[in-house]
């Protein structure tokens, strides 16, 4: 069995960033390891603009991203195992993966997970219909296009509105397909405005909300779907029921954070983020592991994922050189209006706790309150909120050190 | 004149009010300088990044991602879009290397490296 210090399991944005912060903060022996023949994870396909605003102060696109943090990982000689797939972590940081030259096991001090999302699929849906071709999740499609170059058709409706979903309604007419409609169940978009603007408003593509597809109609290939508006319990409304021909369908309709391997070593997740249970170094219940980006949960900005996969690191690489924080710890909940809290524990060690939550549903002017009893530590104000949208409060050390008891951030609407 | 934008600059999206006439026009709602010159460009000569890809010749399909290195008339992202589906490159190419010198005033130029 081999070892070393920290083994990263994913090469994308998170396992990149999380490698880099462990060995800058002085643990040198890391390794990623990673499924794919090249660093960069999903970002390699994600090839329009918009990256690395907040992080690197320019707007790159995804592959550009990636590049900035894979050259970092060159210039420290960071080793990465390539198509190498983990089949197996154990809660004592025993990591079973597989490749070409057969089967490795390593152990490690500290184990990052950071092994990102994949898409939820037609059959997580149960759309009636015949099951013809046609009908991609967009992130396979967006793979397709802008990696391999199959065009994957030419007449298109987009079910869900998230921000693949819109992004490919661009990438689609960009390429000369006709986008129909981007049908979305919710009454709210799931996406970023900004992309409606630039990826529906541009192409003049209509966006229905409350509306699904009802039905899948084809023999051999995709001939049309039925749209349908829905009510309240989101089901249909059958007078509302129309036909749209298109030979394709895309599916935009959920990410879930991929944590086989967490499960399997027993690690607590959250019911809520699908990720682990994880402490403001991003440490999961289970010492020594800890989770960050997409598999913790899922981001709308790959600025944010770089962030919280440097905590990760950092987190991993002191506890290798310092032992356990000590400190006193404090649960966060979520309160009314907000969806989930992350982190879930937090140490009262004087040092600043960004929190990140998503809200419950869209709202306008709103003020978050982040108390422990009746004490508030922090309340800011936002013009709105959106699930779609993740929020970040920084809680300061000083107001964290001497606070007792659970920490809750709830939001109230303003007038 | 008055107008409702979305800003794009940022994911923040700020909701934008402009009025006035051209060449005198009033932006609200921004948060930073940015949101002002996208309000008055958007409503004088609206552009945008165009980013594609285009087939590396000799390399199985294998496609370079593609970006115009400055934004270009938002009238013409289709015909810009149509022209880079006539592109062939040989690999090796680097993130930078131009692929076209120019499409629409800017040059397109590769944001992957294809060894």
């Amino acid at each position: 069995m081999k070892e070393h210090k920290i083994v990263v399991i994913g090469g994308g944005p998170a396992g990149m960033a999380a490698a880099v912060a462990a060995y800058d903060r002085g643990v040198t022996d890391v390794v990623i390891l990673d499924r794919e023949p090249g660093l960069g994870g999903i970002l390699q396909q994600c090839i329009h603009n918009g990256f690395g605003l907040h992080k690197l102060g320019q707007e790159l696109t995804g592959p550009e991203y990636a590049a900035v943090y894979a050259r970092k990982v060159a210039e420290r000689n960071i080793p990465v195992f390539y198509e190498t797939t983990v089949t197996a972590l154990s809660p004592d940081r025993v990591v079973t993966a597989q490749n070409r030259d057969g089967i490795l096991k390593i152990k490690a001090e500290a184990v990052i997970l950071a092994m990102g999302c994949r898409e939820r699929s037609r059959g997580a849906l149960n759309i009636s219909g015949s099951r013809c071709a046609g009908i991609y999740s967009a992130g396979t499609a967006q793979k397709l296009i802008n990696c391999a170059g199959y065009m994957v058709g030419r007449r298109v409706v987009i079910l869900g509105s998230g921000d693949i979903g819109l992004i490919m309604a661009r990438r689609m007419s960009l390429e000369g397909a006709k986008v129909e409609a981007v049908c979305e169940l919710m009454p709210y978009s799931g996406g970023l405005m900004r992309n409606i603007v630039q990826c529906l408003h541009d192409f003049d593509i209509p966006l229905y909300l409350s509306t699904t597809v009802a039905q899948i109609h084809g023999n051999g290939r995709l001939e049309g779907v039925t749209i349908a508006q829905v009510d309240e319990k989101r089901q249909i409304i059958e007078e509302t029921r129309r036909f749209i021909p298109c030979d394709t369908l895309l599916l935009s309709v959920g990410l879930i954070p991929e944590n086989e391997l967490t499960r399997g070593a027993g690690i607590p997740m959250d019911p809520v983020t699908n990720g682990a249970l994880v402490d403001d170094s991003c440490q999961t219940m289970v010492p020594g592991i800890y989770a960050c980006g997409n598999v913790l949960q899922v981001h709308d900005l790959v600025d944010y994922v770089s962030d919280e996969a440097e905590r990760a690191g950092i987190g991993a690489a002191e506890r290798i050189l310092n032992g356990d924080n000590t400190a006193e710890t404090a649960k966060t909940e979520a309160g009314f209006g907000v969806r989930y809290v992350i982190p879930q524990t937090l140490h009262r060690d004087g040092r600043d706790v960004p929190l990140f939550l998503r809200v419950s549903r869209p709202f306008g002017k709103v003020r978050f309150t982040v108390r422990q009893g009746d004490e508030v530590l922090v309340s800011v104000k936002r013009l709105k909120a959106a699930p779609g949208e993740m929020e970040k409060i920084t809680v300061p050390g000083e107001k964290l050190s001497k606070a007792q008891g659970v920490i809750t951030v709830e939001l109230e609407e303003l007038a | 004149m008055k107008k409702e934008l979305t800003c794009i600059i940022c994911p923040r999206g700020c909701a934008l009010q402009v009025t006035g006439e051209k060449g005198s026009l009033e932006v609200t709602g921004n948060t930073c300088p940015k949101g002002r010159e996208y309000a008055i460009r958007e409503c004088t000569a609206p552009v945008r990044t165009v980013t594609s890809c285009v087939r590396v010749a000799n390399r199985e399909d294998t496609m370079v991602s593609v970006k115009t290195l400055n934004p270009i008339p938002k009238g013409k992202m289709m015909e810009a879009a149509q022209m880079l589906h006539g592109i062939r490159v040989f690999a090796p190419v680097k993130i930078g290397d131009v692929i076209v010198d120019s499409l629409f005033g800017s040059p397109v130029v590769a944001t992957r490296d294809v060894e």
